[in-house]
């Protein structure tokens, strides 16, 4: 007879890891674009979850905010815009997917071997009844590291290290300046070209409206 | 309340009581906020009689028509379940639901009183912005699913206005968690307890105008009229909710309120002080945390009311605004957004920047000591625990 | 075993064992589908596989409590690679279109152009 608790940390881990692994592979099995990209926002939906468990609370709210909220509806205008019903579904061959199968069942097998093998990242042991307690308050020490300043490292012996040398400033000015130039380029080349006009033949004049749109 | 419950079971089946007490607080959340929707439907339809010179509901349940939000419900349940030929069975049946869990799961962040908020996190705001912005997925996919010309448009439109929107909302919501210092609505609250002076909307005039254009954005986001684009009746049919009718239909409305209640209740949390009324009656009665656990809990009650009020009343001001002015079109409605909202929220955000720094005692202070010569500023340790740093 | 799952806390290696799965499911996304949106959707599970094991790495929750992870520097890694997947995901989509213009498909097996 089994008298530990449930351990609801793990629970919640256990389903927001089973809903994310299901629906990545639902998203490799399937071959309705819309549907792949159906699948796809919930198996990031759960990965967000499984960073509010793991203690990154900013690190979850953004992984919603820009990859569910943004990167998957980006994807969806692009399924719309390039949706045509006979594209829809497009197969690939046994002989790929059985290719694809192997190499993806060696690169599993060797990820899980490590992963399963370092002691110091298996589950730590239970301290009594209680599930160990970590600090979640992450935004202003991330937004501080962001600029530069350290202050989850105080203790940090070397200054130039807690002062800026480990910060990262610099990072953070690159990727602003690639997020710009990004945009621009993006837009640039999705832009829509004009087609070369051609000949409209006769055009009637048309008779002076009585009522004007007045616009 | 699930310890005590689980001291009747055994050890192994604990779990029960713990599920069965998680259900009722989501039960109770839930039942707050579907309740607040058949009052906001009924109150629109007034509303919209009275600016219309009619009287609106009137039978239903009285001379005021009370109960002609439950009639509608009945109705729309006995309606007969059509799902178009041409549409995706599971992503039309599905997407009404995951708008409807978007606008929901806004309130698991929206503290209703002081300390009373179902989960606490330092990054509230972040996290209420992530998820308001999963409802154009919803729409997105219902827009889609349902195989229609004109449910695709609706959708297109609704999803650009709604992701156009989200960078004006957080710039707007960014300039009172900069003077407060800190994401978490329980903080900002308390920040604006006292006087009705203590608001964060009369702290500089860039929090002022920044609530107006938050207010903008806010209804844009919630495709209220004057954005009402996606949905408008006489444009496009119904938008993306064209093929839906019955049940579904209702979901889709009920996230829609729900929304503009979120929306309401964040406005009031970030600028009209959340539960800290224009004269501070919990103190001046004595409700407070100092008199015993008790006065705490009627204070907070009384808090949670005002909340609630001012969210009605946010409600109401958006209803009135649908009756009173007119559509705009969509590129208008993106010009507004780029030209208009965009760099007014960005001024202010400079602005409300710059009169912290010229006013100071705010959030840089906290973490940096410049020394008063300009030297290197060091970093002081990190207020920890519930400080909500 | 499952019992072990559900009662006893998690660790590290369980945060490494989904992130696996999500990476080769992308992988194996990218390598068998012919739709370049469903490449580009395989490219952000392996992304996502990827800030899986950098905010495992960097929670001090998941080694109960003490440090000697990679702490906060983790999730600064994981919030970078977010933004950047983004950006990404916004360039491959601009390309795809431009290539859905070209060809008037989005098969990739059609871009076969530069061949032989």
């Amino acid at each position: 007879m089994e008298t530990a608790a449930i351990n609801w940390h793990s629970f919640f881990f256990l389903l927001f890891a089973l809903v994310a692994c299901t629906f990545a592979v639902a998203m490799l099995l399937s071959s309705n674009i819309v549907r792949m990209a159906f699948y796809l926002v919930i198996s990031l939906g759960a990965v967000s979850g499984l960073f509010f468990l793991a203690g990154a609370d900013f690190v979850g709210a953004l992984q919603l905010m820009i990859y569910v909220g943004g990167t998957v509806v980006v994807l969806i205008f692009g399924v719309m815009l390039t949706a045509r019903a006979p594209f829809l579904r497009m197969r690939t061959g046994v002989a790929q997917w059985a290719l694809a199968a192997i190499v993806g069942g060696c690169l599993l097998a060797v990820l899980l071997q490590a992963a399963l093998s370092v002691d110091e990242w298996a589950p730590p042991s239970m301290v009594g009844e209680n599930p160990p307690v970590s600090n979640t308050y992450t935004a202003a020490p991330l937004g501080l590291g962001v600029l530069g300043v350290r202050v989850d490292q105080l203790d940090e012996e070397d200054a130039t290290l807690r002062n800026g040398m480990s910060g990262y400033l610099l990072p953070f000015e690159i990727v602003s300046i690639h997020l710009l130039v990004v945009l621009i380029g993006a837009a640039y080349l999705a832009r829509t070209k004009r087609r070369p006009k051609e000949p409209t033949g006769d055009r009637q004049e048309t008779v002076e409206p009585m009522i004007s749109s007045g616009k | 309340m699930a310890e005590y419950l689980a001291s009747y079971f055994d050890s192994q089946w604990h779990w029960v009581a713990y599920a069965l007490v998680g259900l009722v607080q989501a039960g109770l959340l839930l039942a707050l906020i579907l309740t607040g929707a058949a009052v906001f439907i009924w109150m629109e339809r007034k509303i919209a009689g009275r600016i219309q010179d009619r009287l609106g509901p009137s039978r239903v349940g009285g001379r005021f028509g009370w109960l002609q939000s439950l009639a509608d419900g009945i109705k729309l349940i006995a309606k007969e379940d059509i799902v178009p030929a041409a549409a995706d069975g599971l992503l039309f049946r599905i997407a009404p639901y995951i708008s409807f869990m978007a606008a929901f799961s806004v309130f698991l962040a929206i503290p209703l009183a002081d300390g009373w908020v179902a989960l606490r996190m330092n990054v509230a705001v972040f996290f209420i912005l992530a998820v308001a912005g999963l409802e154009v997925l919803g729409v997105v996919l219902a827009g889609y699913a349902s195989g229609s010309k004109w449910s695709l448009f609706g959708a297109m439109r609704e999803a650009a206005q709604v992701v156009s929107y989200e960078v004006p909302l957080g710039l707007c919501v960014v300039v009172p968690v900069m003077v407060v210092g800190s994401m978490d609505l329980v903080e900002i609250g308390r920040a604006q307890s006292g006087w009705f002076w203590q608001w964060l909307i009369f702290h500089d005039p860039f929090t002022f105008i920044t609530f107006w254009v938050f207010f903008t954005c806010a209804l844009a986001s919630v495709n209220r009229l004057p954005f009402d684009m996606p949905e408008a009746e006489s444009e496009l049919v119904a938008g993306f909710m064209t093929e839906y009718s019955g049940f579904r239909w209702s979901v889709f409305f009920m996230a829609e309120y729900t929304s503009m209640f979120a929306v309401s209740c964040l406005a009031a949390i970030l600028f009209f002080g959340g539960w800290n009324g224009p004269i501070p009656l919990a103190t001046m009665i004595g409700l407070t945390p100092d008199n015993g656990a008790l006065t705490e809990w009627l204070g907070n009650l009384l808090g949670m009311m005002n909340l609630i009020a001012k969210g009605f009343f946010g409600v109401t001001v958006m209803i009135w605004t649908r009756w009173s002015l007119p559509r705009l079109r969509i590129d208008q409605v993106l010009t507004t957004c780029l030209k208009y909202c965009i760099p007014l929220a960005a001024a202010m955000f400079l602005g409300a920047m710059l009169w912290l720094y010229a006013f100071p005692g705010g959030v840089v202070s906290r973490f940096v000591q410049t020394s008063p010569v300009g030297g290197t500023p060091t970093p002081v340790a990190v207020v920890d625990g519930k400080g909500g740093v | 075993m499952t019992i072990d799952l559900l009662t006893q806390p998690v660790g590290v290696s369980h945060y490494l064992v989904v992130g696996a799965v999500l990476f080769v499911s992308g992988a194996v996304a990218m390598a068998t589908k012919r739709n370049a949106i469903g490449v580009l959707m395989g490219i952000e599970l392996v992304l996502n596989g990827a800030n899986l094991n950098f905010v495992a790495f960097g929670s001090s929750y998941l080694r109960g409590g003490s440090q000697g992870g990679v702490g906060l520097d983790g999730q600064l890694i994981a919030m970078f690679v977010i933004v950047l997947a983004a950006a990404e995901a916004a360039v491959a989509l601009a390309i795809a279109l431009n290539f859905y213009n070209n060809h008037a498909t989005v098969d990739v097996d059609q871009g076969d152009e530069l061949k032989g």
